[in-house]
């Protein structure tokens, strides 16, 4: 076990480098000099844009930017951004936000979409079972911005229940709405998976012999059936969790909430490359410790799983 | 970045058709207009991370600018129509357009309690253009004598070919401006300049406190002022969140607060801002989002204005164009000309918020003319066009082997219009055009500056100060900063000397104008439009109004 956590661990360190260097030289790559771009029309002294450019390494080769990058990196010194405010610091603010957001979303598809699958897994064909199939293919057809723009328009602006923007009050009250569009595609996703594998397993055979035993409804369900069941929702939540932290792009920005994803969005518009490879190598550690927790998940719910060979 | 921002903008368009088709009539609720104006009531406003530390001199993009424009005063102010008044000057005195005498008001003070003087004045300008101190807006000081000195440059040339420049003054301060008393500034030009003293309320020229030019970083961070407004407390910036001001008790200027405070919010984008109007949770935007353009009247009835402001739009073509060179080339800029249907672009494109241009300039301007001789080739006409086309045929047949391209950025919303000029010269010229589109701004300006455009771009100026020379000095001076194309015509820069060196203002208009009628000759750009800048509130607020250079004039607005 803890071998397979330090191999795993160590897994990080290729994608990592890899991850950056692709990125960082993608953004280099970016036509147009960034900063003179920040100045638009009226352009400032050609030594003041110079200067800049000294100052974010941008005068220097590709593999010395890259370098000095890393060199930074390793020794925990992100660097300023454009706005000449330290990248550190805004990432710290960000990504909270994006946490709290990311969980939320996390725990309404998870507790919705587990409850409402096991239901109609177990009554499959039924009324309340065709009905939640429909309206959930419904919300999947639905792109997010158009489900962000309608939710922020009647709660928000048309019955007041919330406010229609998070900006700087980003507390978990007013992060619901965001969150809520946010978890409602995958938690389409998560009953789906949730009913067919609850459908399958409700007549494998040690479900027969648990209720043969004599236990309680609930109990066969709870820790028979939907235990049984959960493996695949599992690794689905966890691969979107990873992506839920990368930052909703569309939706922070539907809600203007001061999160990674509006943050990068940002980072891009102004091709900001130690900003982008920064959010990106936190994203990329935010990965890998995802998904060795789903990896970890599966042998408590499935004890046949082992992972030293 | 699944979804684009066109997909976005549909998105939105079709929700607000949505809540118009089916909610239209839920709007009854601003009945307490009557209700008296609370000057202590803190409104909110749109905007957006400032790009630097707020230091007046360093500052040239709008979310910095608007915030150090409420924290400063300078010399003098502007009034809604772009007049400048005098604010901390008593008067401003000079008998050649040269040698400048100031009379700073006597007692006024930074929120430190630091007494502002002509001393403060001419440190704060030399800290400005000294180049070691990398201020964006340092070249605001150009015509001071000495700015030369301070403002020097070396020049090298690396390995690969590459210019680098690095600050290199050979002067501390400027020479030719000093403190002579407590009250007296005294400024020599290097040459005369008749509205040199217009500028004096852009905010390069704001004094700073003795603690700015020491630490001018940790200063920007929590600038501490002498405006209309004051930050709320050490840390009123939040970052990437909000901005806090909130009124300075102490101010007495031109432009006192008729509101307790002004809350910056940041968004990244304007339609969540535009939204949070519509509930009344944001007091006012000057942003209104493209696909709202349509609809903001609407949306915000009586409680939404457009006002001319002093910014235009041009379509350059660039000097180095075979096509557009020589007598041939001449007739073929005026045909182009004649072949844009302005007047239905501003009307259907841009729903009103641009008019036809008439000039160079700016109609919102002292001394705007709109009938300077060569203007009429600013008018829509087919027939005109095809005949001068038809002339330049006959002199220098056209190279038709590439099509006539439009370079723009379009992430801003350029193709519309740009798509509708290149039908124009389709259909009126019979000739092949259309957009060459960049995914950014920097994309285009490079090519600009290495003169690699194949066609045509466009183009814009928003005005500094409210100055003609101000549009036409630095965009169309031969070797001016923002004249990327390289226009160059030596009675041009000639007209504008004059008119810098007149004695009066009016005689410099007339020279300014003049020199406008060889632009029009030349036609190194076609003048388009000018914007109008659409702002609505909400029902916090009694009214909001814009400025001669579009911004809010936040300052002006009243809570309820």
């Amino acid at each position: 076990m803890v071998r397979f956590i330090f191999r795993r661990l160590l897994q990080v360190i290729p994608v990592f480098l890899g991850t950056t260097l692709l990125v960082y030289y993608m953004v280099f790559a970016l036509p147009g000099d960034p900063i003179a771009a920040l100045f638009g029309e009226r352009q400032p002294p050609q030594s003041v844009i110079d200067a800049l450019r000294a100052q974010y390494n941008l005068d220097q080769p590709f593999w010395v930017q890259y370098g000095l990058f890393l060199k930074n990196l390793f020794t925990f010194n992100l660097g300023v951004d454009f706005t000449q405010q330290p990248i550190a610091a805004a990432l710290a603010r960000a990504f909270p936000v994006t946490a709290m957001l990311a969980i939320e979303a996390l725990i309404i598809q998870a507790v919705f979409g587990i409850a409402f699958g096991v239901f109609a897994g177990l009554k499959k064909g039924k009324l309340f079972d065709s009905t939640v199939l429909v309206v959930s293919l419904l919300v999947i057809a639905v792109p997010t911005f158009v489900l962000g723009f309608v939710f922020q328009l009647v709660f928000g602006v048309q019955l007041g229940w919330a406010k229609p923007t998070v900006g700087a009050n980003a507390d978990w009250g007013n992060l619901i709405l965001p969150a809520v569009v946010l978890g409602l595609v995958s938690f389409a996703y998560v009953l789906r998976l949730t009913r067919a594998s609850v459908s399958e397993n409700m007549n494998a055979d040690y479900v027969r012999t648990a209720t043969a035993k004599g236990l309680s409804r609930p109990r066969v369900v709870i820790a028979h059936i939907l235990r049984n069941s959960l493996i695949p929702v599992v690794t689905y939540l966890g691969a979107n969790l990873g992506g839920l932290m990368g930052g909703a792009i569309v939706t922070e920005g539907i809600f203007n909430v001061p999160g990674v994803g509006n943050k990068l969005f940002q980072a891009i518009q102004r091709s900001e490359g130690p900003t982008i490879v920064a959010i990106v190598s936190v994203l990329v550690l935010v990965f890998v410790i995802t998904n060795l927790l789903v990896d970890l998940l599966y042998a408590w719910l499935d004890p046949r799983i082992r992972y030293d060979q | 970045m699944r979804f684009s921002r066109t997909s976005k903008a549909l998105g939105v368009a079709a929700i607000i058709a949505l809540a118009v088709t089916g909610c239209g009539g839920g709007g009854g609720s601003n009945t307490n207009s009557s209700a008296a104006a609370d000057p202590n009531k803190v409104i909110s406003a749109y905007s957006n991370e400032p790009q630097n530390p707020l230091l007046p001199a360093n500052t040239n993009e709008v979310y910095g600018g608007r915030v150090v424009e409420l924290l400063f005063e300078g010399l003098r102010a502007y009034d809604s129509d772009g007049k400048p008044v005098n604010a901390l000057a008593d008067s401003i005195e000079t008998t050649d357009s040269q040698n400048w005498t100031i009379k700073v008001k006597s007692g006024a003070k930074f929120t430190n309690g630091e007494a502002i003087t002509a001393k403060t004045f001419v440190d704060s300008w030399n800290f400005a253009a000294l180049s070691t101190n990398l201020q964006n807006n340092g070249f605001f000081f150009e015509s001071i004598e000495g700015y030369a000195d301070v403002s020097a440059v070396n020049e090298t040339t690396g390995a690969d070919g590459k210019k680098t420049s690095t600050p290199a003054p050979t002067a501390q301060t400027m020479s030719g401006l000093a403190a002579k008393d407590d009250q007296t500034i005294t400024v020599k030009l290097s040459q005369p300049e008749a509205d040199w003293s217009l500028r004096l309320g852009y905010s390069a020229f704001y004094p700073l406190p003795s603690e700015a030019l020491k630490d001018p970083k940790k200063f920007g961070e929590n600038p501490i002022g002498n405006g209309p407004y004051k930050f709320e407390k050490e840390g009123a910036w939040v970052h990437d969140q909000s901005i806090s001001l909130v009124k300075n008790a102490d101010y007495s200027g031109p432009r006192a607060a008729k509101n307790g405070g002004v809350t910056f919010k940041f968004y990244t984008d304007p339609g969540p801002a535009y939204t949070d109007l519509q509930a009344d949770n944001l007091d006012v935007t000057d942003v209104v989002p493209s696909n709202a353009l349509k609809t903001y009247t609407t949306d915000f009835p009586d409680r939404n204005s457009t006002r001319p402001n002093a910014n235009n739009s041009t379509l350059n073509i660039p000097g180095y164009n075979p096509n557009f060179q020589g007598e041939a080339g001449t007739l073929r800029r005026q045909a182009l000309s004649h072949a844009i249907n302005r007047e239905e672009i501003t009307k259907v494109i841009f729903n009103g918020t641009r008019t036809p241009a008439t000039e160079f300039t700016a109609p919102v301007l002292d001394g705007y003319n709109d009938s300077i001789p060569g203007s009429d080739v600013l008018k829509f006409d087919v027939q005109k066009a095809k005949d001068l086309w038809a002339q330049a045929e006959k002199i220098k047949p056209y190279d038709g082997s590439k099509p006539l391209l439009i370079a723009s950025n379009t992430d801003g919303g350029n193709k519309e219009w740009i798509d509708a000029v290149a039908n124009g010269f389709k259909n009126n010229l019979g000739i092949q055009a259309e957009i060459q589109p960049f995914a950014k701004f920097a994309e285009v300006l490079d090519l600009r500056k290495s003169q690699s455009l194949p066609g045509l771009t466009r183009a814009g100026w928003q005005g500094d100060y409210p100055s003609l020379y101000n549009f036409l000095g630095p965009v169309w001076a031969t070797n001016a900063s923002s004249n990327y194309e390289k226009y160059s015509n030596p009675e041009f820069d000639k007209l504008l000397k004059e008119g810098l060196a007149a004695k009066t203002p009016e005689d410099a208009n007339k020279k300014f104008n003049q020199a406008q009628e060889i632009l029009f000759k030349d036609l190194p750009g076609l003048p388009l439009w000018y914007r109008a800048t659409p702002i609505v509130w909400s029902n916090n607020v009694v009214s909001a109004e814009t400025g001669w250079n579009g911004g809010i004039r936040y300052f002006d607005i009243e809570a309820k």
